[in-house]
């Protein structure tokens, strides 16, 4: 067996003897998480000066981080990956780890541990940090005559089951999980991951019973449905069939389940085997004091084995506030130093659905506060438990945005809003939690220009009368967008009440005083093909608007398609050269690589151009390509025909790419063919202008290696052949998780109702309004109501104008390659300047 | 450039100095952020008003300065300094209308009438221009 966290064979640390060591021995029983952070936490005190320290631990191991055990199970972290301190990590840091060796009993009196080698180790300080084991409840069968567990039953705990795990998921078909706590749901859902066929019997009447009320249970039981795994509420196991290997579970209904797996996590109990034998005081746990001093003065225990003021925790967090509470005291840092009871607050990501519980979960009293949202059908349960104006409990499922928020009142008791909704939902959506008023004035509020709230607050005192004026004064709110909301916050705030209405706030574009739908009417209505055109029939006094053009420009294309009477001016920069500008004045060059599949042949043209002409960098893309950076202007035309690859629009407010994971033709666990089908959206919407970028991804099954479910139209295979197609997703400055748009049976659904979603997006959304924003504005049931059953009667014109958009297409470095649209259109326009000046790589 | 011959009649006018796009033009004008230097007052014809598609700019070098040169759609013609103040960016590459010029890097924008930005940075050079005889004539 590899031992994880080892050393090479033959490897010995040198140890001070004995006889000339004066420092007191502290003695650690239990590898864990806790008893290791002790060790780190008495070190970091400088406690090596005071303390020879040895370290008993059970497992062979080093000390590994249990939590990622659920990933490793999953198949979505390597185990060498969760180790935190390696056997070396204890020789380098002069600790003695007697990794593989069991403490069995203490002699409180002569101050010595006896191990299971027979070795007797003697301390001055004892820690007994020995964790809990899965409890196995009584059933018939579960084990055999010798005490063992029948072949193919197994806990779910330490690093060696879920190996033994991993290795049967290999060779077994159909599992059984008994506990539907967090456990239990993690395993399961690992385990139907790895194809298996998975039943989740639970003895209480809801899942994670211990963290949720009945409702937020049952809507959690919906979502772990919803992946295939079998729940059964409210039953016990009884007996478990098989003789040589387990072959199923009998109910106490009666029913049985066959399985050739069987994986036991209904809860866990505190190791206290060594303390009672050795006269300590236990109840649940390991009775500690204040300073988790045992009844013994000499002893002190952490961890899930201690029982603090009744309680006992199975979690790590509060194992880490006894660590540091304990390191105080023992290394005199602070010999006063008490531990008076963790607040625990979870979040966790349980069978792939969020959950955060802190608190009680239910009004205990008659006068607690209690607000509920629930909305089963988006598998979201929000409440609140408030008791004297004070936070003292929250569950949130399925959505927790707020957590973060409600942590910071549920620590501190801080103040809550008058209207306590605002305590579950953010009623101007995506504002900042902490309120303008106290954001310090230096604190940024727009990260791609530098702006602080100070500087704001200085344009309205200069002058600056609406939102409009501040962003154009400051540039707040002008890169990604992301921050806009709170820009307008702050300036309401600022102002206080000064502020004009900003007329401008519902144009499409500032220098048509035309909302979206009045300005499209017009358009078509008095046939204006152009943006010159535009400007002269509808502008106040014909007036051109600079910062109007390219929202006019992408608008037109997409009225018009090839209809559309194309001016330069009308366009900016990266699309009247087609490529993207940088700091220097240089331009980023990235070839369509559909589904970002490529080809050795392409690579190597790629690779080809670089040298020729001298590309400063090199870079594979976010979104699965390769960029060239640093291309001077007036070598575009030739880089692309040395190319001779179309053009991956990079640079537009357009369709950007499709990101593939490998999908069912290479990956184990691929569900569908999500290369191909990426490949075919790109193919059809290349290209296609819009309000803002449209960046999409496809993926092979819910493990969602290529994120579709932050893209603006993510596409997920769940098998059977069916797609789940998520909208409105974002991982930009904004992290949005899509929401889901309708599961459909075929590749060809998945590009009708894309295409539907896209068109639908580019008739409607405001200019730079990503869909992470357009979602949410306009709601998902309208949009489900538009584009699934039509409820507008406008489903056929929306697939027409889209195909009408797909027909115009054309690349655009073929194009203009060969012949510049206009004169000097790749000339240099910096002639005195020798570019690139971006660092070259 | 063939057109020396149609410049007698601006005798102040230097010849043509924009070069090609080679690499290496050695940098004597704005490459740094900042308010280019004042106008010294020497007309150079830098090339033909054609050479700019309307409502667009085209950068070209005068008497060893260079400047952006943009024609408006309204016919106007107007000339900056072509390196922007803020961070050097590429004015020529820039959007218009008829009161401003937008940067492309960062989207300052800066006033023809004087080169004052309104988004409170600094300002730009601004330079005469005027057409004679189909010739970009610019007041460096
Ligand atoms: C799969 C899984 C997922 C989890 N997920 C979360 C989560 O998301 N969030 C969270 O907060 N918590 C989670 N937990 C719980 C968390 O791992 C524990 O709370 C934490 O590990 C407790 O630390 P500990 O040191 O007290 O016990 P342990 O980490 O169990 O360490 C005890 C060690 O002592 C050893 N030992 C026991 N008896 C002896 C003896 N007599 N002699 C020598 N050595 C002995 C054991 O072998 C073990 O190595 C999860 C647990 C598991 C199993
Ligand atoms: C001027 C600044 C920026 C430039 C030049 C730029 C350029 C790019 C380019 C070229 C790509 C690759 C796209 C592709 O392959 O099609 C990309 C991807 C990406 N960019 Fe930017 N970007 C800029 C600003 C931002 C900002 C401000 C954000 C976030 C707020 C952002 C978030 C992303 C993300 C998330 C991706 C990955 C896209 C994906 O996964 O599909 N970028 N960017
Ligand atoms: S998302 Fe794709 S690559 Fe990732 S595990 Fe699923 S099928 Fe495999
Ligand atoms: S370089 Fe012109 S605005 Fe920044």
């Amino acid at each position: 067996m590899t031992v994880l966290g080892g050393r090479p064979t033959g490897l010995t640390s040198l140890h001070l003897d004995d006889e000339l060591d004066l420092r007191a021995r502290l003695v650690v029983v239990g590898n864990g998480m806790a008893g290791a952070r002790l060790v780190e936490e008495v070190l970091e005190r400088g406690g090596a000066e005071q303390f020879r320290i040895t370290v008993l631990g059970d497992e062979p191991h080093g000390n590994y981080n249990r939590i990622m055990l659920s990933p490793v199970l999953a198949g979505e972290s390597h185990e060498d990956d969760i180790v935190l301190n390696s056997h070396d990590w204890y020789a380098d840091n002069g600790v003695l780890l007697r990794a593989g060796v069991r403490a069995t009993r203490i002699d409180t009196a002569a101050k010595q541990v006896h191990a299971d080698d027979g070795s007797v180790v003697p301390y001055d300080h004892l820690v007994l940090a020995t964790g809990s084991y899965s409890f196995i409840p009584p059933m018939t069968g579960v084990r055999r005559e010798d005490g063992a567990l029948l072949p193919g039953v197994f806990g779910f705990r330490t690093i060696d089951e879920t190996r033994a795990l991993l290795e049967a998921t290999g060779r077994c078909r159909r599992a059984v999980v008994m506990g539907g706590g967090l456990l239990g749901l993690e395993a399961a859902r690992a385990l139907q991951g790895h194809g298996l066929q998975v039943e989740l019997v639970h003895a209480m009447p809801y899942l994670m019973n211990a963290q949720l009320d009945a409702e937020a249970g049952a809507i959690l039981k919906k979502s772990v449905e919803s992946l295939g795994i079998g729940v059964h509420l409210d039953v016990l196991a009884t007996e478990v069939l098989g003789t040589e290997h387990v072959e199923g579970v009998v109910l106490k209904d009666g029913r049985r389940l066959d399985c050739d797996l069987l994986v036991v996590a209904a809860g866990v109990r505190p190791h206290t085997d060594v303390a009672v034998l050795s006269g300590l005081e236990v109840e649940r746990g390991i009775v500690v004091d204040d300073q988790l001093r045992t009844d013994d003065p000499d002893v002190y225990a952490i961890g899930e084995c201690a029982q603090h003021r009744g309680s006992v925790y199975g979690l790590v967090q509060p194992a880490w506030e006894h660590a540091r509470v304990l390191a105080d005291v023992l290394t005199g840092a602070d010999p006063d130093a008490e531990y008076h009871g963790s607040r625990t607050a979870t979040k966790l990501k349980v069978a792939g659905v969020d959950v955060a519980t802190m608190g009680v979960n239910t009004p205990e009293r008659d006068d607690d506060e209690f607000l509920v949202i629930s909305e089963p059908k988006r598998g979201v349960h929000l409440s609140v438990v408030i008791r004297d104006d004070v936070l003292v409990g929250a569950t949130l499922l399925g959505d927790t945005r707020k957590v973060a928020y409600l942590t910071q009142a549920f620590d501190r008791g801080a103040p809550l809003p008058e209207e306590r909704i605002r305590l579950l939902v953010d009623l101007s959506d995506g504002a900042e939690e902490v309120g303008v008023a106290e954001m310090p004035a230096d604190s940024q509020v727009c990260n791609c220009n530098g702006v602080s709230k100070g500087d704001i607050c200085g344009a309205v005192a200069g002058g600056c009368g609406s939102v409009g004026a501040v962003m154009d004064a400051t540039r707040a709110g002008k890169g990604c967008g992301s921050c806009k909301s709170l820009v307008k916050q702050i300036v309401e705030w600022a102002a206080d009440g000064e502020l004009t209405e900003d007329p401008a706030a519902s144009y499409y574009v500032p220098g048509i005083p035309l909302a979206k739908p009045e300005l499209v009417a017009a358009i078509r209505e008095r046939d204006l093909r152009s943006v010159s055109a535009v400007f002269a029939a509808l502008a106040p006094g014909g007036q051109d608007d600079a910062k109007s053009k390219m929202g006019l420009t992408s608008l037109l294309k997409m009225v018009w398609g090839v209809d559309f009477v194309p001016e330069k001016d009308g366009e900016f920069i990266n699309d009247r050269v087609h490529a993207n500008i940088q700091r220097d004045g240089t331009f980023s060059v990235v070839p369509q690589m559909k589904g970002g599949v490529t080809t050795p042949a392409q690579l190597r043209r790629i690779a080809e151009v670089a040298e020729k002409y001298e590309v400063p960098m090199v870079k594979v893309t976010g979104g699965q390509r390769i960029d060239l950076l640093g291309v001077r202007k007036e070598d575009l035309p030739a880089v692309w025909d040395d190319l001779g690859m179309p053009s991956g629009y990079a640079y537009g407010k357009s369709f950007r790419t499709v990101k593939t994971c490998v999908g069912s033709d290479f990956c184990r666990f691929g569900l569908g063919d999500s290369t191909q089908l990426g490949i075919d959206l790109e193919t059809r919407f290349q290209g296609i202008e819009s309000p803002a970028k449209m960046k999409l991804a496809v993926v092979g099954c819910p493990r969602n290696c290529a994120e579709a479910y932050v893209k603006d139209v993510g596409v997920v295979a769940v098998g059977n052949g069916k797609w789940e197609v998520y909208v409105g997703g974002a991982a930009g400055a904004t992290v949005r998780k899509g929401d889901l748009l309708a599961t459909v049976d075929s590749p060809q659904e998945v590009l009708r109702l894309t295409g539907r979603f896209l068109q639908y997006y580019r008739e409607n959304a405001n200019w730079l309004e990503r869909t992470y924003d357009f979602v949410p504005r306009v709601g998902l049931e309208r949009i489900r109501s538009v584009l699934l059953e039509d409820s507008e009667g406008i489903v056929a014109q929306l697939d027409a104008n889209m195909q009408k958009s797909v027909d115009a297409y054309t690349d655009p470095w073929g194009q203009d390659g060969k012949e510049p649209a206009t004169p000097g259109q790749f000339r240099t326009s910096l002639p005195l300047v020798a570019l690139p000046k971006v660092p070259v790589r | 450039m063939s057109t020396a011959t149609q410049l007698e009649h601006v005798a102040e006018a230097a010849r043509p100095t924009t070069p090609g796009t080679d690499r290496g033009t050695p940098a004597t004008g704005v490459a740094v952020p900042g308010q280019a230097a004042p106008v010294r007052g020497e007309a150079h014809a830098v090339g033909r008003v054609d050479e700019v598609p309307p409502g667009e700019g085209r950068a070209f070098v005068a008497g060893g300065v260079q400047v952006a040169v943009f024609r408006l759609r309204d016919g106007s013609l107007h000339a900056t300094q072509a390196a922007c103040p803020h961070a050097g960016g590429p004015l020529a590459d820039g959007q218009t209308d008829v009161d401003v010029l937008v940067c492309p890097l960062h989207l300052f924008a800066y006033r023809w009438r004087d080169g004052a930005s309104t988004s409170g940075a600094a300002p730009i050079r601004v330079y005469p221009v005027h057409e004679s005889g189909g010739e970009i004539v610019v007041e460096v």
